[in-house]
């Protein structure tokens, strides 16, 4: 480990700063968080990412005190939350509708939070002020909400809740409610002022894309439990699970016998090699379409598939191809578009084959 | 959500409040004494008094016709306003009209009687159930309209449009998708209007001849004077129906709203 | 087209029977009494349009110099309107929490709760405010109930305290039912966001509740104060002579009396007393439909 990275979960002389411990959480019968621990460490980024419903909003909203734990300890720099109502804990939290008063101008939205600590108005002001630079809204102090853009809403919603320099920022969907082309601004410019302010910040978010833009390390979840806890380029790369593989990006998995070296995916196919070291048995070979190439001819490679073009999807930078090969599953693999006026030879129901390297993929066996 | 016992403190003795008085009243009813103080036991006898005085039962048939009828009148001329006002285009007079449907909502009931019943000397009408027919079907009209009209406001117009772009005339349009859609507030108008129609005294009293008493002019005469145990029995009928009603019409809005 | 078929039939009806009927009432105000069918001075010889002009001539102010000079009038116009702003307020008291509390049950009960709000405005006003009679009166059901525990009886039927009790009762569901739709509305993050911020459940109970359901509580009000400032049937049935309020006063004018002009000169005072809390009243209603 080189000093100038980032990793401090790797560095065991650190302590975190926010510990979940063996957290549970029931809703009547229904188990929102079923036995969740995770450390996070002063200065990250760190996201839940899951589908809706995952239990992932439960588990941040428990952190700022809207929701008790059935079971487990939440603490936070080292002291624990149980008895600390909201209104108390050194955390703030941006919501998803933003929660925005409406009643009150930009200006007093911001300041909301410092008046109820009763600073003196001067120094509310100077905060404010430095509030609405780091988020360029000087001009519309003195607007209501409701005579601002989407953005600007979403950043007056971030300065409010990073006004009173909470050891924890807690955002919910922070970018659900804007279009594509600000939400990818966005995400930048969160990153940007999550390093000027040295916060540590914890999003919650259905959207991979921008859990893997924003984050430090993500925390993937299903049903109530945690499937890997990592950083964005090992979720990718190393996926401990089909479930994760799928749901961070785009992938290929097929199905077979695992001896070791060698999956054994279908009668009378060769089998293919893969470099793993994971436990025989049944699994799946979980291959991205980018490290897939597609030729007309068979390329010399560890792994050759002969299959039929189905269908071709252009999408200006790369394009896809859905290869069905013996067996009737239809693998996917993407080449990138780099020249301009490149005869793309490969046409419908041209047969192609798919080559890959032995280290190319990776055997999951859950 | 948990409620705390401050609020389910405030709803109780808040209910209490407006429920009480009304279980009272049909409680004594059934007293076979004319004090409320003396519970002389149960008794049907006043309903029985109640259904041989002709007087009672003549106003009870003035009251509904008046309120059928008026209820009916002011459906239809509600409606139309309602749906101008949502739907028509800018025309000369419309913050008249406007001002015209709002101001009876909020205008103190002595002034609508007194204006109405000039109208009607002054013109000459012959006074009774034709005049408080009038005067009924003038002010429901304004509360369909303003019933029907936050329908109006909230239904899609990209319906009516879809109508129109598939061949509709503009008839067709309100005939076969407006209307269908904005009938529940038609309906629940019409209620409103033949409630209200069946409440009213001050402006029946004002604009009613000879020979047209309305239920409540007839109740008010009677009880200007004290209890009157007739009266806790006609109470008691007339809670029940609007009770009856209510319970049918919720049960069948839940039946229709259960329907696949 | 067809919009316009539609427009005339409610347009005239409202202009025959709202407009004119009110322009006959002012005309009237300004009219002399007369023992006459009809008893007021002069008549509009409609046929006759030569004779318009000096029927407008004999108009004059001079019934409105009477309610200036008579202080029966002006004591009930004032007497009315504290009435109604005591009745406004105290229904605000006991509506607030009542609203609140709805809004805050579990959402399966609110329809529930919304209906037995509603279900007493169906039932007959009149009859609502009888019952009070058989409770307050001196023999009635609430002196017999303190006459069990050993309290002295109360008169409180023909006074001021009995009308309090019935315009407050009546009038309550008008109260509610605007304030419940404010606060149903809010967003239950904006409390959340509140406490996040460092409020405590009741700062933040004023701080954001209140100030976002004033729209409620002025919608309320005035549903309350317009119409008792008006009202007949309350202080008929149970107030007491001293009870002055402007509704009663007119329908005594005009029945007991036959002072048309003088009764018509009322109305008009009482309109222009009501048009500030109405023009408010609309002006509010319009915001709220604009958001």
């Amino acid at each position: 480990m080189t000093d100038d990275v980032f990793a401090p979960w790797n560095d065991p002389g650190q302590s975190p700063l926010i510990r979940y411990a063996n957290v549970t959480k029931k809703f009547g019968e229904f188990t929102a968080i079923d036995n969740v621990s995770i450390d996070i460490f002063p200065g990250e980024f760190f996201a839940l990412l899951g589908p809706s419903g995952c239990g992932k909003t439960t588990l941040m909203r428990m952190l700022a005190g809207f929701e008790t734990p059935t079971s487990g300890i939440i603490s936070l720099g080292g002291q624990d939350m149980g008895n600390v109502p909201p209104n108390k804990r050194p955390v703030n939290m941006m919501f998803q509708s933003y929660a925005l008063f409406p009643h009150m101008n930009v200006w007093d939205n911001i300041a909301f939070g410092l008046r109820r600590d009763g600073l003196p108005k001067d120094q509310v002001a100077a905060r404010v002020e430095e509030m609405l630079r780091l988020v360029q809204l000087q001009k519309f102090a003195k607007r209501k909400p409701d005579a601002i853009s989407g953005g600007q809403r979403q950043r007056v919603a971030l300065a409010r809740s990073l006004a009173k320099a909470p050891k924890v920022l807690l955002l919910d969907e922070p970018l659900g409610a804007l279009d594509k082309k600000l939400r990818q601004e966005t995400q930048f410019e969160l990153v940007d002022i999550q390093e000027k302010t040295g916060t540590t910040f914890m999003i919650v978010t259905h959207d991979q894309e921008e859990a893997m833009t924003v984050s430090t390390r993500i925390a993937v979840m299903d049903e109530g439990i945690i499937k890997q806890i990592d950083t964005p380029a090992s979720l990718y790369e190393a996926p401990n699970s089909r479930y994760v593989a799928d749901f961070i990006g785009d992938v290929n998995l097929i199905e077979g016998d695992w001896r070791g070296d060698t999956l054994h995916w279908a009668e009378g196919q060769t089998p293919l090699a893969v470099q793993s070291d994971a436990p025989v048995g049944k699994a799946w070979l979980a291959l991205r379409p980018e490290k897939i190439a597609i030729s007309k001819d068979q390329a010399k490679a560890d792994n050759a598939i002969p299959g039929q073009v189905i269908d071709i999807a252009y999408l200006g930078n790369l394009s896809t191809y859905v290869v069905e090969i013996p067996g009737g599953q239809k693998i996917r693999a993407q080449a990138t578009n780099a020249r301009r006026l490149s005869r793309r030879d490969i046409t419908w129901n041209d047969t192609v084959w798919l080559s890959w390297t032995s280290t190319a993929g990776l055997v999951l066996s859950e | 959500m948990k409620m705390s016992r401050f609020n389910v403190v405030s709803l109780t003795l808040g209910f209490a409040f407006l429920y009480l008085p009304i279980l009272i009243l049909i409680t004594y009813s059934f007293n076979e004494s004319r004090l409320v103080t003396v519970w002389g036991g149960f008794s049907t006898k006043w309903y029985g008094v109640l259904f041989q005085d002709e007087r009672f039962l003549g106003a009870a048939w003035v009251t509904f016709y008046v309120a059928f009828i008026s209820a009916s009148i002011a459906t239809v001329l509600g409606t139309m306003a309602a749906y101008v006002l949502v739907r028509g285009a800018k025309f000369r007079g419309r913050t008249l009209f406007s001002g015209m449907i709002y101001a009876p909502l909020v205008m103190p009931e002595v002034i609508t009687g007194l204006s109405l019943l000039l109208l009607f000397i002054s013109i000459g009408l012959d006074r009774g159930g034709f005049t408080i027919i009038l005067a009924h079907a003038t002010f429901s009209m304004c509360y369909v309209s303003v019933v029907v009209s936050s329908r109006l406001v909230s239904f899609d117009r990209s319906l009516e449009e879809a109508a129109l772009d598939l061949g509709a005339t503009g008839w067709q349009a309100f005939r076969l998708v407006t209307l269908p859609i904005i009938a529940p507030a038609v309906a629940a108008g019409w209620l409103l209007g033949f409630t209200l129609s069946l409440d009213d005294l001050v402006i029946a009293s004002f604009v009613s001849g000879p020979g047209a008493t309305t239920l409540p002019m007839r109740i008010f005469s009677e009880v200007r004077l004290g209890v009157s145990p007739k009266i806790n029995a006609l109470s008691a009928i007339l809670i029940g129906m609007v009770a009856l009603g209510v319970i049918v019409a919720s049960l069948t809005t839940k039946r229709a709203a259960q329907r696949p | 087209m067809i919009r316009r078929v539609i427009l005339w039939p409610p347009y005239i009806w409202l202009l025959i029977l709202f407009l004119l009927p009110f322009a006959l009432v002012f005309k009237i105000a300004l009219s002399d009494y007369a023992i006459a069918i009809p008893p007021y001075t002069p008549t509009f010889d409609w046929a006759d349009p030569s004779s318009w002009g000096a029927t407008l001539g004999a108009l004059d102010f001079e019934n409105f110099q009477w309610l200036l000079d008579d202080p029966l009038y002006y004591t009930a116009y004032l007497s009315s309107l504290r009435i109604a702003l005591v009745a406004t307020v105290l229904a605000l008291l006991i509506g607030y929490p009542m609203a609140y509390a709805m809004a805050r049950a579990p959402a399966h009960w609110r329809p529930l709760l919304m209906m037995l709000v509603i279900l007493p405005f169906w039932s007959s006003f009149l009859i609502r405010i009888y019952a009070w009679i058989g409770i307050l009166s001196n023999e009635g059901f609430l002196n017999m109930v303190l006459g069990w525990v050993g309290i002295p009886p109360l008169s409180i039927i023909n006074t001021n305290t009995a009308v309090y009790i019935g315009l407050v009762y009546a009038y309550l569901p008008f109260m509610i039912l605007p304030i419940f739709a404010s606060l149903d509305r809010i967003d239950p993050s904006l409390l959340e966001a509140a406490e996040d911020l460092g409020c405590s459940r009741t700062e933040a109970f004023w701080r954001i509740t209140v100030p976002l359901s004033k729209a409620g509580i002025f919608a309320g009000c005035f549903l309350v104060f317009i119409p008792v400032v008006g009202e007949y049937i309350v202080p008929s049935l149970l107030g007491g002579s001293n009870t002055l309020m402007i509704g009663k006063v007119l329908v005594e004018e005009f029945f007991n009396n036959r002072d048309w002009t003088v009764a018509s000169a009322v109305a008009v005072v009482l309109l222009f007393v009501l048009v500030i809390p109405i023009v408010l009243f609309q002006r509010s209603a319009e915001r709220r439909d604009a958001t």
